[in-house]
């Protein structure tokens, strides 16, 4: 059997035609959107940050779930393909007026949309929509329950690449909320693909999904002990919206276990690079003081995800079969 | 199938004689160059080499601006752009290996305009083969040579630069 989303994102000839999930794509696909992405990184230089790609096609950012800079910056990528983009205010829309999924949908079809941004709380989702879209539309997923967020998975590898471009000696340590982690999991997937062999998940047990190690990580407990001699530490945030019951004594109690703080980064490399998909939460995973220092790559991060979506946007509509013209 | 030997060095002398009467009599001066990915960054190299020239190199990769995106997708490997200088008010001389449809030229010099206003844009090619389908004409070359839809020419290098003619079944554009 295979996971949802490993099959219906490729076509016959393999190539990228959704981007749902970054399991089950090959090494070289993932390195493909990496390469394509740093010749899209320079279009943010020059003096029109715009390339025509994308020029006459609509996209719709159908976000289900709040999202400032996810949402932001594949609407900023979508623009530098000189594309149309629709912001669909969900909690306005039909869809709170008991519309379902499917009809939103297929009205938005009909307007011509010709790729979906989809970030929606159930897991599965954006492989719901791509099922349901017509043959010419695209789907990508923005974020699904606790399943996936492909384009933020690769950002953050696409930061470290241009850090530290050898994955095979790479210590990699994913600390924080990974129960509730679309993000930590995408990466998993990634890093293990792309030959990272030694990743790491620190997190307290109530936040560790049950057999994350069969993922392809080692699980810590402590994290003195998760951060010995790290390259990368990717801080999760704390979804506190999602933690019910008593998962956590107190955040002040995580951050006195858990938060990164100047001192804990001593036991890892020197050089380590500190990265946060956002929003940080200050105090609770990490100080403040990390979050400026000069080993943070966060806002590295914000910048590099729209030169990763512009790639992945580009590969996925340049191999969309066109759509009918209207007759009209 | 190979059907004729073109002297590349030979082309190259050509090419730099036309291009410098072209810019003097344009009174085009201080010009930058501009190589188009892959072919034309190697002439525009030996170009500046046979000018003792330290300058910078411009480098474009028009794979963003083709027009057979919609039908092809993405070309599968694409270099990144890098132009080291600010081309507003200056020169611009662009460089291609072969000018064949002309639209790989059209492409080029929209993507030239989005680094800026250049003073002008002249077109040098190593090779100027026939099947144009569109309005551009160089402004220099290094020898014009009649060609089927069937027959293709390719400069193969970096080290030596050759330039290789081949027939094939079908009409490629």
């Amino acid at each position: 059997m295979t996971a949802p989303g490993i099959d219906i994102q490729l076509d016959a000839q393999g190539r990228l035609r959704h981007f749902l999930t970054t399991e089950g794509l090959s090494a070289q696909m993932l390195t493909s959107i990496l390469d394509y992405a740093e010749s899209f990184a320079v279009v943010g230089d020059r003096a029109v940050k715009k390339v025509p790609l994308l020029r006459g096609k609509t996209v719709a950012n159908l976000f289900f779930e709040p999202s400032t800079r996810t949402r932001t910056t594949f609407e900023l990528a979508a623009k530098r393909l000189s594309a149309d983009v629709l912001n669909i205010d969900i909690a306005r829309s039909a869809t709170n007026k008991g519309e379902t999924l499917r009809d939103t949908l297929h009205n938005l079809e009909a307007m011509h949309c010709d790729m979906f941004i989809v970030r929606h709380g159930n897991s599965g989702a954006a492989h719901f929509i791509a099922a349901q879209v017509a043959g010419h539309a695209c789907v990508i997923n923005a974020g699904d329950g606790r399943h996936a967020h492909p384009t933020q998975a690769l950002l953050d590898i696409f930061t470290i690449r241009r850090h530290k471009p050898d994955f095979a000696g790479l210590r990699v340590a994913i600390v924080g909320d990974i129960m509730h982690s679309r993000v930590a999991r995408s990466e998993l997937h990634a890093l293990r693909t792309l030959g990272v062999n030694d990743i790491r998940v620190v997190a307290p047990r109530t936040l560790l999904p049950v057999a994350i190690e069969t993922l392809g990580a080692q699980v810590f407990h402590d994290l003195a002990t998760g951060l010995q001699d790290v390259d990368v530490i990717i801080m999760l945030r704390l979804q506190r919206e999602r933690i019910k019951n008593a998962a956590l004594p107190s955040e002040q109690e995580y951050f006195h276990c858990y938060g990164l703080t100047e001192e804990r980064l001593e036991a890892a490399q020197p050089d380590v690079l500190v990265m946060h998909p956002g929003p940080v939460n200050r105090g609770i995973e990490i100080d403040s003081q990390v979050v400026d220092g000069e080993r943070s790559v966060i806002l590295q991060q914000v910048n590099h995800g729209i030169a990763v979506r512009m790639a992945v946007m580009a590969m996925v509509v340049g191999v969309a079969p066109e759509a009918k013209a209207s007759p009209n | 199938m190979a059907s004729r030997e073109l002297d590349v060095q030979a082309l190259l002398g050509i090419l730099k004689t036309r291009l410098d009467q072209r810019l003097e009599a344009c009174r085009r001066e201080a010009p930058l160059f501009v190589g188009i990915h892959t072919g034309g960054v190697w002439v525009a190299q030996q170009l500046l080499r046979m000018y003792n020239s330290k300058q910078p190199l411009g480098k474009l990769n028009i794979a963003f601006y083709r027009d057979d995106f919609s039908r092809i997708g993405l070309h599968p490997q694409v270099d990144r752009s890098s132009l080291p200088f600010d081309v507003s008010d200056r020169h611009v001389v662009l460089v291609d290996d072969v000018l064949y449809t002309g639209r790989t030229a059209r492409a080029a010099m929209n993507e030239l305009f989005d680094y800026g206003r250049a003073a002008s844009i002249s077109l040098a090619a190593l090779v100027d083969r026939s099947g144009r389908e569109l309005p551009v004409q160089a402004d220099a070359v290094g020898a014009c040579v009649q060609l089927g839809a069937h027959q293709q020419i390719k400069l193969l290098g970096p080290e030596p630069l050759t330039l290789e003619t081949t027939t094939t079944q079908c009409a490629q554009r």
